[in-house]
């Protein structure tokens, strides 16, 4: 990473810390404004979070590895989370997940290699009546068939 | 038209944010007691009607936009409708509104026309659009096609929405307000008598008789486990603290449940009303609201909520002059189902990683940063404001002897109404299921319904006619929990059921005791083993492996129960032992037989072809992808059986049912 680089992320950290302040409590809310951002918390970020927080940088780590909303891989610009939960499991949800895998060419737990999509599993979003659902970012989508999810996604390219 | 709060909150008798009016929601519905400037109580008046639709010179259109009739197109309906109102220069107010609990048949728009009955007409396409408006605005009818109910008496013409089995058995407290008013709207919210519960708290009652109503209402945490709200607010206000904090926890993740994300979309000032009655009562000054990250819409509403409230001098410093200070604030959770247990939900707003820990002590003793902390659920709070204005006896006269009031569920599953629900306490669920749920769809038989999530278990047929309270459904094997109630027809396989509860606990354990964390791995290993095929060469080891799982289970899932350090991995058990008790069948039948009645462990599944009614298009071995369908052109094909990986793609693509599997 370049020195400028470093210096940028730097003073973004530091304006984070202020906004949210520098208490333990705070560093959910700033990694998620990182994550959000950024679309993860690199190394580098963690330890500056950890310094500025006067926390060691494990405790960083240790919370943006539990959270699967926070991630300390690079993800892709847009997340695509399929629900599986129960009720979306009965309606068909293992046909759209295997449409979503051959259109965007990845794995549950990938990204693609333009860093377009990242393709997860959530659980339960509470759509479970309108079932199978998935989310891409903060957008939900509901009733979806293998046709109708290759569909948005395809809009959303 | 001016707000409430400009009309009354006026120079002349100095009230401001620094000098609060406490009559300020008195004012509102009744107009002012201060001065008697007859224009201003006119004023009042008229925006009361005007707010509860009772008088208006345009047409009003109300669309459902929570988040369910967002995913089913009420953007685009709602686009489409101003587009043809513009077109035919029809002037008409849309109002947003959130859910009425139908999903099923969303998108739902209602129309009321100035001197009409609103009437609702559901699953509304794009297409309808044009049609609805000319049928309803331009000709003052009724459009049949996708009509609901009218909310008025019923006539010839159209039905009365309350006769509508789905809404005829319910009694809605919770919901009461939920897809009728504009969820945005805080002057709609008071004329819909909003607030007058904080009101009546803090200028008539003491602290402690707040607690003592509660208590006496005999309601109950509606997050699972049932615990007294007013004996928790009983523990909370004896402990002598300068700082104590108020909690609503909306991290609802149990899988099915969705109660407290309609709630949060629809009606967000009802739960603020119960927060500051609750921190009130116990003496807090500050509260959170942990809300989900999977709710977007939600927590964007109740930001807006609480912004407005502080506009209105109902939340910050000396609210209604009463001295009473709450600071209200949203934590965003960050994905993980454990944050609904209270101690890790604390953790995580600590900024730690969202872990349990002990009890006791508890958190209305020592919860957050060490301090006296309550921490009830959405429903729960949602409950508080009712309590409090139409009074405990009032409450208490709903429902059973022990479970009082109602209770929401969250249809869900193989239904055909599917949606939100709200219920008095000891209905059965043979009338949750066939009355207000319509019975299953497809002409389908009833199998079993999974009631309180992961935590709960499956009931069958033989105990439908169980009474929906916290005590009866324990005592089938299952659990009230959040709320969920998913329904499975024939087609659901129980042992693949269990899997899947167990497969989610055991990605959602957090990891810090034990038996969670490896006693559901394990319990997840034996059911996983259970519909594996036998190897062709008879492999022994895993024979024997599969048998000592299932001679071990019961003992694992007692182990698991006994000794796990939170709710959660005490009850993670209860999916499989609720299934070996009521499906025990089943389970043999996997394990004897080696056979998949419901058609859903692909390992055990065999697939055939009906020669007569194969014509040998060839379509199905062209697509297996292993070449274990064979046959000449024009001659009925088969299957190979050793070679078939049960992928299902011919059964998909034969256009004859030819295929079939057992």
């Amino acid at each position: 990473m370049l020195i400028s680089e470093k210096q940028a992320l730097t003073e973004r950290v530091g304006m984070l810390v202020q906004k949210y302040g520098n208490s333990r409590s705070a560093l959910i809310p700033i990694l998620q404004d990182i994550q959000y951002n950024f679309k993860y918390v690199s190394d580098f970020e963690q330890q500056e979070v950890a310094r500025l927080l006067d926390i060691h940088p494990v405790e960083v780590y240790s919370v943006v590895s539990f959270y699967s909303f926070l991630s300390p891989n690079i993800r892709g610009k847009y997340i695509v989370r399929l629900c599986q939960t129960i009720s979306c499991e009965l309606s068909g949800k293992e046909k759209v997940a295997k449409a979503i895998e051959r259109e965007l060419g990845i794995k549950f737990g990938e990204t693609t290699k333009d860093k377009k999509f990242t393709l997860e599993y959530t659980n339960c979003m509470g759509m479970c009546d309108q079932s199978p659902a998935m989310m891409i970012n903060e957008k939900v989508y509901a009733n979806l068939t293998p046709e109708k999810a290759v569909q948005i996604l395809k809009e959303v390219k | 038209m001016k707000s409430f709060f400009e009309l009354i909150y006026c120079k002349e008798c100095g009230h401001s944010l620094e000098n609060p009016y406490p009559e300020f929601i008195t004012c509102c519905t009744k107009g002012t007691l201060c001065h008697h400037d007859k224009n201003v109580d006119k004023e009042i008046e008229e925006y009361n009607k005007k707010l509860t639709y009772q008088k208006h010179n345009k047409p009003v259109i109300f669309i459902g936009m929570g988040t369910c009739g967002l995913a089913s197109g009420a953007g685009k309906v709602k686009v489409e409708i101003e587009n043809v109102l513009k077109e035919q220069k029809i002037k008409a107010d849309i109002v947003s509104v959130g859910c009425i609990g139908y999903c099923a048949k969303e998108p739902i728009v209602d129309i009321k026309l100035p001197d009409g009955d609103r009437v609702s007409y559901c699953e509304v396409t794009p297409k309808d659009v044009k049609e609805l408006i000319d049928t309803t605005i331009n000709k003052k009818g009724i459009y049949k096609k996708k009509v609901l109910g009218t909310f008025g008496e019923g006539n010839e013409e159209v039905t009365s929405i309350h006769d509508n089995p789905f809404f005829k058995y319910q009694k809605k407290i919770v919901l009461q307000n939920c897809g009728i008013i504009n969820p945005e709207s805080i002057d709609e919210y008071i004329a819909h008598g909003g607030f007058k519960g904080l009101d009546k708290a803090l200028r008539l009652m003491k602290p402690a008789e707040v607690v003592d109503e509660i208590l006496r209402s005999g309601l109950r945490g509606r997050g699972g486990g049932g615990f007294l709200t007013g004996k928790k607010w009983e523990f909370a206000l004896q402990q002598e603290s300068e700082q104590k904090y108020v909690i609503c926890n909306a991290d609802e993740g149990d899988p099915g449940a969705f109660m407290d994300r309609s709630v949060l979309e629809s009606d967000p000032y009802k739960l603020v009303e119960g927060m500051a009655i609750a921190a009130y009562a116990i003496g807090a000054s500050a509260g959170y609201i942990y809300c989900r990250a999977e709710y977007p819409l939600a927590i964007e509403r109740i930001n807006n909520t609480i912004n407005k409230c502080k506009e209105y001098g109902l939340l910050g410093k000396n609210i209604l002059g009463s001295g009473f200070n709450l600071e209200l604030k949203v934590k965003k959770g960050a994905g993980a189902f454990v944050c609904g247990e209270e101690t890790a939900l604390i953790a995580s707003i600590e900024g730690e990683r969202g872990m349990p820990r002990p009890r006791p002590p508890y958190p209305a003793v020592s919860g957050l940063w060490g301090k006296p902390t309550i921490i009830n659920n959405v429903e729960t709070l949602a409950n508080i404001a009712s309590i409090i204005v139409k009074g405990a006896d009032w409450f208490a006269s709903v429902g059973t002897e022990k479970s009082k009031g109602t209770k929401v569920f969250a249809l869900s599953g193989k239904i055909a109404n599917s949606g939100l629900i709200e219920v008095p306490m000891g209905v059965t669920l043979n009338d949750v299921i066939f009355k207000i749920g319509g019975g299953i769809p497809n002409g389908k038989k009833f199998k079993a319904v999974q009631i309180g999530g992961p935590s709960g278990g499956c009931l069958p047929e033989s105990v439908i006619e169980t009474s929906v309270d916290y005590e009866s459904l324990r005592e089938v094997g299952a659990m009230m929990g959040s709320g969920g109630f998913v329904v499975m027809d024939e087609d659901t396989c129980m042992v693949d059921v269990a899997r899947y509860f167990m497969t989610f606990i055991q990605n959602e354990s957090c990891g810090k005791c034990v038996p969670c964390r490896e006693g559901t791995k394990r319990m997840l290993e034996i059911i996983e083993r259970i519909p594996k095929k036998y190897q062709k060469d008879g492999n022994k080891l895993e024979q024997f492996q599969r048998f000592k799982g299932i001679i071990h289970l019961r003992r694992l899932a007692e182990v698991i129960q006994n000794t796990s350090l939170c709710g959660l991995g005490q009850s993670a058990p209860n999916p499989v032992l609720s299934g070996l008790k009521y499906f025990r069948h089943e389970y043999e039948e996997h394990l004897y037989e080696r056979k998949c009645s419901a058609g859903v462990c692909k390992d055990l599944l065999v697939y055939k072809i009906d020669p007569k009614a194969c014509t040998g298009c060839t379509v199905c071995a062209k697509k297996c992808p292993v070449e274990a369908i064979v046959g000449e052109k024009k001659h009925p094909h088969h299957i190979i059986v050793d070679k078939c990986i049960k992928c299902g793609l011919c059964y998909e693509n034969c256009k004859f049912n030819a295929i079939s599997f057992k």
